[in-house]
């Protein structure tokens, strides 16, 4: 299905400074069992944000009404372990458009760019820097430009990486699978041949 | 010298390159693709939406697994939206011809457990399933790893995924391994040397003498845990411990076919000049029974260690989440493991709930029986290991032992089921993973392999089970 665009966005951020964050923490297992991408926002850090009782932990950053917006900022190796995409659907759905982070787990960072959702890696000073603004002054406002990859807030700023093809899927809300679809004739061709080639 | 040098990764990924484009990912060949109930409902609905059918049903084999009770699997599921992710995954089966293990099947099982056993995974393929652990089947030397359901879906419409190419890693382990250590040590040993992100962009490749040793039960042991250092996945490239594990398996190549194949996987290792982007040398004499203490998989030390200090950790940036993390396992920085009760013992998942696993509980717990403080769950990965268990009268031991031997799936690998630990409990896990909740809200796991925990089940607490081999 195709996405909404990104181009840029500038927002407000809630810092969440731990590092290592899996994708279990993200959306706990128990949540897993929806047959559709909706919804999972309620269910974002489930077991950070809510006690068993269902109360929220004020402790927690997104139970903080001095944090808010589109971008979250998080500690290195973010969205580690499972392959969840439900993970990449929670952030989305609970309205962040961006994760900026100086590390992110292989399978999360797929997952989040095949849901319009941009992870922005950053290097590991300019990422504290960023945490330090924000506690600083929790309305700092970060803008990501996707089209001249660059994040910037209070003056400082950082080119970020992103593969060109990615990029243009997000500037345009396109999905790999219109790519792949694209290419089934070829696909065809290829299974024909290799099965061939296992008989000789 | 050849021409072209390459490792077994690069072979294999090269010989499923569909299309190669400047800037784009490659769109790389499936040849195999297993799903389950949690991570394809939302691909099968794409599919409807956009009216297209699955490219080659014969290449996609589904089981229900992760949501599945362990008790009474032949009575309608009771927990309603686990029933209904179940059943979804039926009814998708059957709307697109895709072949279900479904429950009370003799083939169902976790995923990674059956495509081996079946003969489903082989050499030299390219192998995806919507779950991290997929790296399993690397240990039969092919390419195999976890993806998201927008990928889940791709493969349906397309047989391909868009990928690009990982860099690559050897770690090389040679050497003998003492007594009571197996290869889920030398993986969680391997984990706590490079961290839980060491190998995040890396596809690994695993040799050396301790490598070569291992049964291939125990080699899908270590790929299985590759991506809890971060890897795309691991592989272990094909010999004769492989080939006799294959012969005869119910979809693998019969006779001749079997011969003709053989003779193709023979090509499939590294050329001696080939070059990885990075490489690791460990000693096996160097490792030890391991156990977490944390909540990542890389938070791991000797059962015999004492968990680090604040002052002793590497980077000052990891102060926070080790602090939070030993909070949360209601540990002291320092303190040692050894002696620590435990009050549940799970035995199972994708990393060690094969009849070999079974079988090293079993002959290290005859005759003896579990403390009374604990409980014991031996989960069987697969209908398979269950009957084989039987025959051979594994049941019968752990039932003596007071150990409960269950229906087969993932269970409270990640407690998606009614098996969870309850909060602030100690549980010695055979899993994978010790995120906070992993095995249920508040739960507290300690990683270790299937030795480590029956000791821990006859003794009620973390012990060196050198003591007792
Ligand atoms: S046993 Fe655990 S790790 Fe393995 S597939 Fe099931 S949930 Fe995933």
């Amino acid at each position: 299905m195709s996405k909404d665009k990104f181009i840029a966005l500038k927002s407000t951020a809630v810092p969440l400074s731990m590092e290592n964050i899996d994708t279990d923490q993200i959306i706990p297992a128990r949540f897993l069992k929806a047959t559709t991408r909706e919804g999972f926002g309620n269910n974002l850090f489930r077991d950070w944000r809510f006690d068993p009782n269902n109360q929220p932990l004020k402790d927690f950053v997104l139970n903080d009404s001095k944090y808010f917006g589109q971008i979250l900022v998080a500690g290195k190796n973010f969205g580690c372990g499972s392959s969840r995409e439900h993970a990449a659907w929670a952030i989305y759905d609970y309205g962040f458009r961006a994760v900026i982070s100086s590390f992110f787990a292989d399978i999360f960072k797929n997952n989040a760019l095949n849901n319009g959702l941009l992870p922005v890696v950053v290097s590991d000073q300019f990422l504290k820097r960023i945490f330090k603004m924000i506690e600083q002054n929790p309305i700092t406002e970060i803008t990501v430009d996707l089209q001249n990859q660059i994040v910037a807030l209070g003056g400082e700023q950082e080119k970020f990486e992103i593969n060109a093809y990615k990029k243009e899927c997000l500037m345009n809300g396109y999905d790999d699978i219109d790519y792949l679809l694209s290419l089934r004739g070829e696909i065809k061709v290829f299974e024909r041949l290799q099965t061939a080639s296992l008989e000789l | 010298m050849s021409e072209n040098p390459k490792t077994i990764f690069e072979k294999i990924w090269d010989a499923h390159v569909v299309k190669h484009a400047e800037g784009y990912p490659d769109a790389l060949f499936i040849d195999r693709h297993f799903i389950h109930e949690v991570t394809s409902p939302q691909a099968f609905d794409g599919l409807r939406k956009r009216g297209i059918k699955v490219f080659n049903t014969a290449r996609t084999t589904a089981t229900a697994d992760h949501n599945v009770p362990t008790k009474d699997q032949h009575l309608p599921i009771k927990e309603a939206l686990s029933r209904h992710q179940v059943e979804t995954l039926r009814k998708n089966c059957k709307e697109f011809g895709v072949e279900l293990y479904d429950l009370g099947h003799p083939f169902q099982g976790i995923v990674h457990i059956i495509g081996p056993e079946l003969g489903l995974t082989l050499p030299g393929m390219t192998i995806v399933c919507g779950d991290s652990h997929t790296s399993t089947h690397g240990a039969f030397g092919n390419i195999a790893f976890g993806i998201g359901t927008s990928e889940v879906e791709q493969v349906l419409a397309t047989q391909c995924v868009l990928q690009y190419k990982p860099k690559t890693m050897k770690i090389e382990i040679n050497g003998q391994l003492g007594k009571g250590v197996v290869s889920k040590d030398i993986i969680l040993y391997i984990i706590s040397k490079i961290s839980a992100s060491g190998a995040t962009g890396y596809f690994v490749e695993y040799t050396g003498s301790a490598i070569r040793s291992l049964s291939m039960e125990a080699r899908m042991t270590i790929c299985n845990m590759s991506i809890e250092m971060g890897a795309r996945g691991g592989l272990i490239a094909p010999d004769e411990t492989t080939y006799n594990y294959i012969k005869e398996r119910k979809f693998a190549p019969q006779g001749k076919a079997f011969d003709d194949a053989k003779k193709n996987w023979e090509h499939l290792k590294t050329d001696e000049d080939a070059k990885y982007d990075s490489e690791l040398i460990f000693d096996a004499a160097d490792i030890a029974p391991m156990i977490t203490y944390g909540t990542n998989p890389g938070m791991g030390m000797k059962v015999t260690d004492r968990i680090p200090t604040v002052a002793e950790l590497k980077e000052m940036s990891e102060q926070t989440s080790f602090k939070k993390s030993l909070e949360y396992m209601g540990l002291e920085p320092g303190s040692r493991l050894l002696g620590k009760t435990v009050d549940y013992v799970f035995i199972g998942s994708c990393t060690n709930a094969r009849i070999e696993d079974l079988r090293l509980v079993a002959d290290i717990v005859r005759g003896k029986r579990k403390a009374s403080n604990v409980e014991v769950w031996v989960i069987p990965g697969s209908k398979q290991v269950e009957t084989q268990a039987k025959q051979e009268g594994l049941d019968k031991i752990f039932e003596a032992a007071g150990f409960e031997l269950r229906s087969p799936g993932c269970s409270a690998c990640l407690g998606m089921n009614e098996d969870k630990v309850p909060a602030g409990k100690y549980c010695i896990s055979t899993s994978n993973r010790n995120f906070e909740g992993r095995q249920g809200p508040k739960s507290r796991t300690f990683l270790a392999s299937p030795l480590s925990a029956a000791i821990a089940a006859i003794t009620g607490k973390v012990t060196d089970v050198r003591e007792f081999v």
